[in-house]
């Protein structure tokens, strides 16, 4: 047993109001640079829905993440290492940027420089790949929001297959929901796997899944191994790009920037302490359905003197140890099993899992005109089945088509709702319900708290990294000098190459976006306008 | 030994070969960065399919019949009984298949990356000028190997001339009689080429060097600690 920390993610879908604060805030700050336009390190589809890129989910089309081979061994879908080194020249499966969009921006600088005209000047649409002016935008990154289009498409999400008849276009019939999406950082990532340079890597210490841009070739196999689609290719520096799960933030004990600044409190972060020997034994169990429970049996519970004594042993340091004892995450996903992962058949083992949402109940209840009774709802939702997002539409999506794992969420979540309902509102004290999803009142009421009151500091549990475990300091006075790269005193300087931001480049830096250079003219309208109208002596 | 045959046959090979080598360095020092395909396979995926494969399999086959043609003297394939015609014969239809195949693959880059605007946009200066060089080598070339070897009637024996002269470059012991014994079109294949080795560290062709073997071997997940405790730290722990 080797045990190491990952930090991790749950998403309370329930609560997810869908308005993409998380993916405005995360572009901001990762992808408004060149080559980057079309990337979305976090976004949030509609389901049902085709997804980012269209059919992402589909891995007979794409070929991502890992499957089982004839004898059962774990083997990466797009094929072995020989294969890809003789398609190295054309990967077979990766998207192309159309399967994404077109990212554009708009000549704003018409509506100031235009010519006096009769009718007010517009600013189109221009290409940032391209170049080219768009007369028609026929894709974007989030285009079905909120079902838009969904009765032409909604049968091209991957995950009605085999249940179309449950999943309607009709207004009356239709549900969606919200799956906001980062990378996974699994603990088995076929991205990684995929990278041939060995540009990719997992973090020891909190299992973050980077790219090392000093390291990256362009073979462009990460894009295509990771099933979630989460690698992007930056085409300007031909270099692979991804989530970092803001590490700098993490670092200093902060959450992510789409953490911070999720408007419905829907996102939690905390420490799960793992055993990193039986990862691949936990992928390669033959069901499916079993993934989820092999994964749970991967974590390892932090309150259990024998793995605090193991982790310190591994050296993990004891601050860690007691966050991952307060880890909203290992409450979610262990303690109250009402988190699942995304996507677990492509046994990457993902760590951004998911609550379900307890949708509202089918039209049944409330037909007629006749409003139903909260009680009789509550009750109802003991019948997962009569909800309006179908149990087998989410048990395609977070339980490998299980629906019996759904139920079982679904069950605890409307139990914690009716327990809170009964205490609250009739001031009845009643254990029947917890009891009856084998839960105790205090777990409940603790579910409920983090899940509904979900106080930020319940929500993000984060220890800050160990800065000065970079080295023994005292140790390394005076051994060290001139200790740079190839220095005569070279004491680690390649090694340390690593602590560096990866794909930090002084010179792409003084380039970047952030700076203001020849190319780009920072507009300020308000002051343009009011010089033009100045010099049109329009302003007396 | 005119100063011009002393310029092409011997100060631009051995200026070309510096290049050639400090320029890698000082490129894998300053800009690793910079390092790689930089793939245009996400822009445009269609043609790239078929011409991309077809042009890097077609250059590698012909460079190996480079490495054949200018590193083995014609002696020690006599040595090993096969006959000057018999080589003759396989390089030709070698080099002539290996150069039509990389002529239809890049027939198929270039036109890629001329007409596809979001392609075009992505081309840099250094790019122009590898095209440039790769253009004029690789048709030229495959020219050489139909027109002057595979359907001459009296095919040139350039493995007595090109060959002895470009190793007599390593032995530091230039051979300009050799070179000037060529024929003017494997003289220009040559001129061109030494300017090809110049730039090569400066392009994109760097990549050339970074096919990832190691994959074969390695293990799937890679791990990296944050912070790397230095070598000395490291072996401490060891002991």
């Amino acid at each position: 047993m080797t045990i190491r920390a990952q930090v991790g993610m749950v998403m309370n879908l329930d609560k997810c109001i869908g308005c993409h604060t998380c993916s405005v805030t995360c572009k901001q700050v990762w992808t408004d640079r060149p080559g980057a336009e079309y990337m979305w390190f976090n976004d949030v589809e509609t389901k049902p829905g085709v997804g980012y890129p269209k059919r992402w989910e589909d891995q007979e089309q794409w070929r991502g993440g890992w499957e089982l081979d004839k004898k059962g061994r774990l083997r990466l879908k797009g094929g072995g290492r020989l294969k890809k080194l003789l398609r190295i020249f054309a990967n077979p499966d990766m998207p192309e940027l159309d399967d994404y969009y077109e990212p554009w921006t708009y000549d704003f600088d018409q509506l100031v420089e235009a010519p006096r005209q009769r009718h007010d000047p517009v600013a189109r649409a221009r290409s940032q790949v391209s170049g080219r002016r768009m007369d028609e935008i026929g894709w974007g990154p989030n285009w079905e929001d909120n079902l838009a289009g969904a009765p032409e498409r909604i049968h091209d999400d991957p995950l009605t297959d085999g249940i179309e008849d449950q999943v309607r276009a009709e207004y009356e019939q239709a549900f969606m929901l919200y799956l906001p999406r980062i990378c996974e950082h699994c603990l088995n990532p076929a991205c990684v796997a995929s990278c041939p340079s060995g540009a990719m890597y997992k973090r020891e210490e909190d299992g973050i899944v980077l790219v090392d841009q000093e390291k990256c070739r362009s073979w462009r196999y990460c894009v295509s191994g990771c099933p979630y689609k989460k690698v992007y290719f930056n085409h300007k520096s031909g270099k692979a790009e991804k989530c970092t799960l803001c590490y700098p933030r993490i670092e200093q004990g902060q959450p992510t920037i789409c953490s911070e600044t999720c408007v419905g409190r829907i996102r939690y972060l905390g420490l799960v302490l793992y055993d990193v020997d039986r990862v691949e034994a936990a992928a390669s169990v033959p069901d499916e359905r079993d993934l989820l429970a092999a994964q749970r049996d991967v974590f390892l519970d932090p309150s259990d003197p024998d793995v605090r004594a193991r982790a310190l042993a591994d050296g993990i340091p004891e601050d860690w140890i007691d966050a991952a004892v307060r880890s909203p995450v290992y409450a979610l996903a262990m303690r109250y099993r009402v988190a699942l992962p995304l996507h677990p058949e492509y046994r990457t083992l993902p760590m951004v899992w998911y609550v379900p949402p307890l949708s509202p109940i089918a039209g049944t209840m409330e037909a007629d005109g006749y409003e139903a009774d909260p009680d009789e709802v509550f009750s109802a939702v003991d019948d997962p089945d009569a909800m309006r997002v179908p149990v087998d539409y989410l048990a395609n999506l977070l339980a490998a088509g299980d629906g019996e794992q759904i139920r079982d969420v679904l069950r605890r979540l409307a139990a914690m709702r009716h327990h809170m309902r009964k205490r609250e509102v009739l001031g009845e004290h009643d254990e029947s319900r917890a009891a009856a999803v084998g839960m105790s009142v205090e777990e409940i009421e603790d579910l409920y708290r983090l899940l509904a009151i979900a106080k930020y500091e319940d929500r993000y549990v984060i220890p800050p990294a160990h800065a000065e475990q970079a080295g023994n300091l005292l140790e390394e006075r005076g051994t060290c000098g001139l200790d740079f790269e190839g220095g005569p005193g070279n004491c680690g300087a390649i090694e340390r190459d690593v602590s560096r931001p990866p794909g930090y480049d002084a010179a792409a830096d003084a380039q970047s976006a952030m700076r203001p250079d020849a190319d780009r003219v920072d507009l300020d309208i308000v002051q343009m306008l009011g010089d033009r109208r100045r010099e049109e002596g329009l302003d007396r | 030994m005119s100063a011009g045959d002393v310029l092409l046959w011997i100060i631009l090979p051995y200026v070309a070969l510096a290049t050639f080598v400090v320029g890698h360095w000082w490129r894998y020092r300053t800009d690793r960065f910079g390092w790689g395909a930089r793939s245009t396979q996400l822009l445009e995926r269609r043609i790239l399919g078929w011409a991309s494969p077809a042009f890097h399999f077609g250059i590698l086959a012909a460079a190996g019949g480079h490495v054949i043609g200018l590193v083995i003297p014609a002696s020690w394939t006599a040595s090993l009984g096969i006959s000057e015609n018999a080589y003759h014969w396989f390089a030709a239809v070698a080099g002539g298949l290996a150069g039509l195949l990389t002529v239809v693959g890049f027939v198929g880059l270039l036109y890629r990356r001329t007409t596809n605007d979001r392609v075009r946009r992505t081309t840099t200066p250094a790019d122009m000028v590898t095209y440039g060089l790769l253009t004029f080598l690789v048709l030229q070339g495959t020219y050489i190997a139909f027109g002057e070897n595979l359907l001459a009637d009296d095919a040139h024996h350039y493995r007595d001339t090109m060959g002895a002269w470009w190793r007599s470059l390593f032995a530091l012991d230039p051979d300009v009689d050799a070179a000037v014994a060529a024929p003017f079109m494997y003289q220009l294949h040559a001129v061109a080429a030494w300017a090809f080795w110049a730039f090569f560290p400066f392009s994109r062709l760097v990549h050339v060097w970074s096919l990832p073997w190691q994959y074969i071997g390695r293990p799937p997940i890679l791990y990296r600690r944050r912070f790397a405790t230095s070598r000395r730290a490291a072996r401490r722990g060891a002991r």
